[in-house]
């Protein structure tokens, strides 16, 4: 019997004797399960003394959290992401009252209100936030498709982000207001928008940049918190903050580089002893670093370079505009927060408490993170099923 | 068609515009630069200065914690312990170890301080004043806690967690006040002692010498501390951690050439003659003794009166304690209190009276300015010009010969040599310096006198630092000199030890050594250095080295003056009229004949200070000693009654006090 071209497709999948077809895309799986067990690995020896007579506190926490998270990435990957564009304008409004309603009831967490407490745990509003704008905007740049070319456009979405984005400096969560930024500035660049206007939208950035760090200040306006600009500057003098500012990142880099090729692994001292801050957290890298060396903080770096180029791959076969700016928006958040946070910890960035996708012990991140991930797996498998539909079948 | 492309799967080919595929190629550009810079980054510090960053890992976490190593044993020169390291365990605290602050910490405090003697609030400003210190060392609460307080400790431990018992090592001088000055004592060492060349590679907090031959010979007593490396978390608290120990090396003992029985004997003997001075109505309230083996310098006793006891030092002094010890109240010298740290023996500096004589004698004969049977000294006194020079209570004893002028004390007799000595130069100083005195002997202590054997060219230069003193300051006498210039009267008080003769116990011994070891040698003497160190062992007893300065150097003296110089002091002592002859009667002259001479130097405004000097000749066992007791009269009536007790002790004959009652100086 010949094959007829027009065939009913939908058919085929099921007589072909063609390979597996998973309802996810198993790369990106292999690179967030890959990440989640080298967050628990790090976590259960770097977290072991942190509460005494609880060495599995963190780590019992953060299996948690990818567990929920996963469960979470498994129901958004079943969705059509395509459905949300339509919510648009209650997501962005959902994002900007959760955000207000942490500075107004949240509670303060070492200087800085971030999180509101829920029954179970403490969600960060600004973590949750960065899924939420990556949604609304490129629905929002999505309706204005037509109208890219004009300042007009621009100038809504980057208003759209900075409103969010001032607020959650505000908390004061720089690092996460930083991520709104670059979210909706790799949105435009998606979408199309002229390189002249995103040319200026840089210039704009750096000399904004230029007056709150130095310009303002020496006005007498703070715009940002001393500490933020302290934090900020110290990695450019690393060794005269040595007891300052530039302690924790010095530690920090002291731990990596003594990882050596192979790693300390119980021999450590710097992370277990309580030489590097926050090396559950923000300077969890540290924690990779030390115990595992060269070799281990290269197996962390791929596995994200492999979600980064999926994230990228996935946003070249979207069915549509709102699935590429989407998966866009999570590449963008992804490659920040990434090279930030591990800039920040071997020394070639400031310290902005951003943290590492997933390998950061902390509900929200994680969640946030497999979010964004659940909406790829999304974008992937309809834009399988539309591909299956005009015969063509995407798989990689 | 769809067939092949169901079985020949290929990459989907959405339609993707040129414009999108430049922007992902853009974004994936960033990605790829952005791990290229983290990778190399990485590579750069992990693999190319990794090494680097782990030393500063290891630095971060690791203290070194000295054990302090247990200081060496002294004995005396036949092997009796005199100054031991006492081990005992000390009470500790460590602090990271310790029970949550507030009421558990509190009560803990408590319980401690019960056991202990002790105020609660005073361990926890212990605890808090040692953690700012040094934060992960463990604090020593108490030294000496008693061996029941440590059974209890030790029984019910987990009643008092964070306290431990270390074994710590405390210098113990269990003969108390006895030859304090010569055995110093022991402190922890100080900024300044740091940075001599002499304490090279201690640490700070070590137990260090501080005087005597406790810092003369620290660098074998003190041994090698330990090394144990504590590792700290970020806090400053220390982490139970296996990491390697190296034990301290206990610090090598030392044999002194002391005679502890002579020791003691010499220091009761001391105290003896000054209480026969005080009842002879004289105000003795300090003195000096120096026992020497003539043949090589080994000092077999020497002390110092008022003492001190070392022990007191196991604790930092108060501000009272020390003034006692250096004889001062508030800052002021107390005037006519002897402070007790001044060692006599060594760094008293005197004139010596009559003991004195045999050098002139010796310079005159051998100057062939003197013969020994001219009978010189007739009258009560001399008249030089308008001074003049008289005998003890104006005595006249006629006019005598060498031997007998030696044997009375003839004072008339030795002023008409320092005259006749005068007229041919500098003849009674070459041979004193020749001798031993006025200079430095060489003794392995910190400190010892120099000394002044007066001269012309000294006499000027004193009165050139008087001229330039006075000038500085604007006043009209600075006290060091009247300005006047050298006279033949100088040479007179000189030559019967007086004038500005200034010299030590110590001094006069080793040039009576001298005398003895040429008398014994047919002329041919050996200026000996004085010594106390006579050998270094190991912990186990094994020799180290053998120490012992060699001779300064030989003099040649004749040995038929030399003979008449001994004859003279001999008879001093055994025939009568000789001036200690009543100090040495039932003495057994025949086995071991003493050679001695008594002296009473003048102070002005002051009680004479009395002296006495003697060579007891043996075949195996000769001795050189040399008493002063300050304050204490004439030679006879104090210092010699005590040479005789300490040469009773040395030869094991029976002791007798006997209170001379010869006058002469």
């Amino acid at each position: 019997m010949p094959l007829s071209p027009i065939q009913a497709p939908e058919e085929a999948p099921a007589t072909s004797g063609g390979p597996l077809r998973l309802p996810f895309d198993p790369l990106l799986i292999l690179a967030v399960v890959g990440l989640a067990v080298c967050s628990v690995v790090t976590l259960s020896s770097a977290t072991r003394d942190l509460v005494p007579g609880q060495p599995r506190y963190y780590v019992d926490r953060q299996a948690v959290y990818l567990f929920v998270g996963v469960l979470l990435m498994a129901a958004l990957s079943r969705i059509d992401y395509s459905h949300l564009r339509q919510f648009k304008r209650a997501i962005y409004a959902l994002l900007m009252f959760s955000i207000l309603a942490v500075l107004g009831l949240g509670h303060t967490a070492r200087g800085s209100q971030r999180a509101i407490s829920l029954p179970f745990f403490s969600f960060q509003a600004s973590e949750l936030g960065k899924v939420f704008l990556i949604v609304a905007l490129a629905a929002f740049v999505v309706d204005r498709a037509r109208y890219l070319r004009e300042w007009d456009t621009t100038v809504r979405v980057m208003v759209a982000a900075l409103v969010p984005a001032f607020f959650v400096i505000a908390q004061p969560d720089l690092g996460s207001g930083m991520v709104y930024m670059v979210i909706a500035m790799t949105l435009l660049f998606v979408a199309g928008t002229s390189w002249k206007q995103l040319s200026a939208l840089i210039a704009l950035g750096a000399v904004s940049l230029a007056v709150v760090l130095a310009g303002a200040p020496a006005m007498g306006v703070h715009v940002l918190k001393p500490y933020q600009v302290a934090r900020l500057t110290a990695f450019l003098h690393p060794t005269t903050n040595a007891q300052k500012e530039g302690y924790q990142q010095e530690e920090a880099k002291i731990a990596i580089g003594s990882g050596q090729k192979t790693g300390r692994g119980a021999g450590a001292t710097q992370v277990p002893l309580g030489y590097v801050p926050e090396s559950h957290t923000d300077f969890v890298f540290a924690a990779v670093g030390e115990q595992y060396g060269f070799v281990g903080a290269a197996l962390v770096l791929s596995l994200y370079a492999l979600l980064i180029w999926r994230a990228l791959r996935i946003l070249t076969m979207s069915k549509d505009l709102f699935g590429s700016l989407v998966a866009g928006g999570v590449a963008a958040m992804l490659m920040f927060q990434v090279f930030v946070n591990v800039g920040m910890a071997i020394g070639i960035m400031p310290i902005t408490g951003v943290t590492l996708p997933l390998m950061s012990y902390g509900g929200s991140s994680v969640i946030t993170t497999l979010l964004a991930v659940g909406l790829l797996q999304s974008i992937y498998v309809q834009a399988r099923a539309s591909e299956a539909l005009k015969g063509r079948v995407p798989l990689h | 068609m769809s067939t092949i492309e169901r079985l020949r799967p290929s990459e989907p080919r959405t339609p993707v515009s040129p414009q999108l595929a430049l922007r992902v190629a853009v974004l994936g550009g960033v990605a790829l630069v952005m791990f290229g810079i983290i990778f190399f980054r990485l590579w750069y510090l992990q693999v190319l200065t990794g090494e680097q960053y782990v030393q500063q890992a290891n630095a971060n976490r690791l203290r070194p914690l000295a054990i302090p190593a247990p200081r060496g044993q002294i004995f005396d020169r036949v092997g009796q312990p005199i100054v031991s390291s006492r081990t005992t365990n000390a009470v500790q605290i460590t602090p990271s170890a310790l029970p949550p602050r507030g009421a558990p910490r509190i009560e803990l405090y408590r319980r401690l301080g019960h056991l202990l003697g002790m105020s609660p609030r005073h361990i926890q400003a212990l605890v808090a004043k040692s953690r700012a210190a040094v934060p992960y060392a463990p604090v020593t609460i108490k030294t000496a806690a008693g061996r029941e307080v440590l059974t209890v400790l030790a029984e019910r431990q987990n009643e008092f967690p964070g306290v431990s018992q270390q074994p710590v090592s405390i210098r113990a001088y269990p003969y108390g006040e006895m030859a304090a000055h010569v055995l110093g004592h022991v402190g922890q060492i100080s900024v300044e002692e740091l940075k001599q060349s002499a304490f090279r590679g201690v640490t700070q907090g070590t137990v260090v010498g501080q005087e005597g031959v406790e810092f003369y010979y620290d660098r074998y007593l003190r041994g090698k501390p330990g090394a144990q490396r504590v590792e700290v978390n970020a806090q400053g608290e220390a982490v139970p951690a296996r990491l390697p120990v190296t034990q301290p090396k206990a610090g090598y003992s030392l044999k002194l050439t002391l005679d502890l029985g002579l020791q003691r004997e010499g220091e009761a003997a001391l105290v003896q003659g000054i209480g026969l001075a005080n009842a002879n109505g004289n105000p003795a309230d300090a003195g000096a003794f120096v026992a020497l083996d003539p043949r090589n310098g080994q000092v077999l006793a020497m002390g110092s009166y008022p003492s001190f006891n070392p022990n007191k030092f196991a604790r930092p002094l108060t501000e009272g304690e020390y003034e006692a010890l250096v004889g001062e109240h508030h800052h002021h010298p107390i005037p006519g209190v002897p402070p007790p740290l001044e060692d006599r023996a060594v760094s008293g500096g005197y004139p010596t009276g009559s003991t004195f004589k045999p050098i002139t004698a010796m310079a005159a004969l051998e100057a062939g300015v003197l013969s020994p049977g001219e009978a010189l000294g007739g009258g009560q006194c001399i008249h030089v010009s308008t001074e003049q020079f008289c005998n003890a209570g104006k005595a006249d004893y006629g006019a005598l010969d060498l031997v007998n002028a030696l044997r009375v004390s003839s004072d008339t007799y030795f002023f008409e040599v320092g005259e006749r000595s005068n007229s041919h130069g500098e003849i009674i100083q070459h041979e004193a310096r020749a001798l031993g005195v006025g200079e430095k002997t060489g003794i392995d202590l910190p400190e010892e006198l120099t000394g002044t054997v007066p001269d012309r060219a000294w006499r000027e230069e004193v009165a050139r630092e008087e001229r330039s003193c006075e000038h500085r300051k604007h006043v009209a006498s600075c006290g060091i000199s009247d300005g006047r210039p050298w006279s033949v009267g100088d040479d007179m008080h000189l030559a019967v030890g007086q004038g500005d003769l200034l010299t030590s116990p110590l001094q006069m011994a080793v040039a009576y050594s001298t005398l003895a070891n040429a008398f014994t040698h047919q002329g041919e003497g050996t200026v000996v250095t004085p010594h106390l160190g006579l050998e270094i062992d190991d912990s186990q007893g094994g020799l180290v080295r053998t120490l012992g300065a060699t001779s300064k150097r030989h003099v040649h003296l004749n040995y038929s003056d030399l003979s008449l110089v001994m004859e003279g002091i001999h008879d001093a002592t055994s025939q009568p009229g000789g001036t200690s002859a009543d100090v040495w009667s039932g003495w057994n002259q025949a086995q071991h004949p003493v050679y001695g001479k008594t002296g009473t130097a003048e102070h002005q405004g002051q009680s004479d200070q009395s002296w006495y000097m003697c060579y007891i000749a043996d075949p195996t066992r000769p001795i050189v000693i040399a008493v002063t007791i300050e304050r204490g009269g004439f030679g006879d009536q104090a210092a010699a009654p005590a040479a005789r007790l300490m040469a009773s002790e040395w030869f094991g004959q029976a002791k007798k006090l006997v209170h001379g009652g010869n006058k002469s100086f």
